[in-house]
C-alpha cells in the first residue's frame, strides 16, 4: 500500500487527535548549565510569592511534539533537533520516540 | 537597495546590513528562522567569500544562528527590555565595519533590545579576546549581562560584524544622540573620518 495523502485537516488538528495513529517523536531542549536563564529565576521568584518554599532553582526549556512518517530517521531526527529546534551553542536537546 | 527575505538574489550589492527589530516573529529562538529564510542562504554563501555584512541588534542574532559568527544572544539577565543612550568603547579597528574609528576610541550610540546578552563558552571567549575580533565593550556597567561586556564581535576575516546597539540611529545630529554611529558606515565607503 502506498503513501496516502494526509488529510488537509491536519493543518489543523493533529492527526492523533482525529483518531489516526501516527509516530510521535518527543524533543526536549534545556539550556546548558553554565548558561544564565533569566526566565527561570523569575518563576522562582512568583514560587516564592505563592507561599511556596523549598523550590530552589528552576531552569526553563521547550519540548516539541512532532509528528513524522514511518521513514524518518534517526539521523534525521538529530539533525532537526540540531540545526533548527535547539542552539547547540547554548542549548543541549534529547530525542525519543514516543 | 533593499533585499526581501523572500528573495535569494543580493542584486550585486556590495555589502549587506541585517537590520534589528524581529523577524519571523522571534518564534523559536530570535533569528532561529529568519536563518533559513531564502536570502540568508545567498548572504551566509557570499559572507564565507568576504561580502561585508553588518548585523545589527536582530541581525547579530541571525548571524548568531547561521554560524558565521560564534555565541549567542539571550534574554537580559534582569529581564527587562532595556532601552538608552550606550556608551561603548571600539575595541578593534580591523573590519572594514570599523576602520573609521580609532582603537580605544569611546561613543555613544542608542541600545534597545531585549535579548541582547552575548553569550559563548569560556573557550570562545577566550578566543574572541585573544584574536582581537571583540569589536565593542558596554562601558559605564553591562547594559544586558553580554559576558564580558561585549557589544560587538567580528568573524576571522573581518568582514563579518555583529553588534548589539544600533549605529543607524547614531548617524543625525537632529534626530539621534548623536552621530558616533556615522563610522561604521563610512569606512565601506572610503570616506575619511
Amino acid at each position: 500500500m502506498g503513501a496516502q495523502p494526509r488529510p488537509v485537516l491536519s493543518v489543523f488538528f493533529p492527526l492523533r487527535t482525529l483518531g489516526v495513529n501516527v509516530p510521535r517523536v518527543v524533543v526536549d531542549v534545556v539550556l546548558k548549565p553554565e548558561i544564565l536563564d533569566p526566565q527561570g529565576q523569575a518563576i522562582v521568584g512568583a514560587l516564592g510569592r505563592l507561599g511556596i518554599e523549598g523550590v530552589t532553582d528552576v531552569r526553563q526549556g521547550k519540548h516539541f511534539e512532532l509528528e513524522v512518517d514511518e521513514g524518518v530517521g534517526d539521523d534525521t531526527l538529530a539533525t532537526l533537533a540540531d540545526t533548527l529546534l535547539a542552539n547547540p551553542v547554548i542549548e543541549t536537546f534529547t530525542i525519543r520516540r514516543a | 537597495m533593499s533585499l526581501w527575505h523572500a528573495d535569494p538574489q543580493l542584486h550585486d550589492v556590495d555589502a549587506v546590513i541585517l537590520p534589528g527589530g524581529f523577524s519571523y516573529g522571534d518564534y523559536l529562538r530570535c533569528g532561529a528562522i529568519a536563518r533559513f529564510s531564502p536570502v540568508m542562504g545567498s548572504i551566509i554563501a557570499a559572507a564565507r567569500d568576504g561580502l561585508p555584512v553588518l548585523g545589527i541588534c536582530n541581525g547579530f542574532q541571525i548571524l548568531c544562528e547561521s554560524h558565521l559568527l560564534p555565541g549567542a544572544l539571550i534574554r537580559n539577565d534582569h529581564r527587562k527590555f532595556v532601552c538608552k543612550e550606550q556608551s561603548l568603547r571600539i575595541e578593534s579597528v580591523d573590519s572594514p565595519w570599523t576602520s573609521q574609528f580609532s582603537a580605544g576610541q569611546e561613543i555613544v550610540i542608542p541600545l534597545k533590545n531585549g535579548e541582547g546578552g552575548f553569550v559563548a563558552d569560556e573557550h570562545t571567549l577566550d578566543e574572541l579576546e585573544g584574536s582581537g575580533r571583540v569589536i565593542a565593550r558596554y562601558l559605564d556597567g553591562n547594559p544586558n549581562g553580554s559576558y564580558r561586556d561585549i557589544a560587538g564581535i567580528r568573524n576571522e576575516a573581518g568582514n563579518v560584524v555583529g553588534l548589539m546597539p544600533h549605529p543607524e540611529h547614531a548617524v543625525e545630529a537632529l534626530t539621534g544622540v548623536g552621530t558616533d554611529g556615522l563610522g561604521f558606515f563610512l569606512g565601506l565607503v572610503g570616506v575619511p573620518a
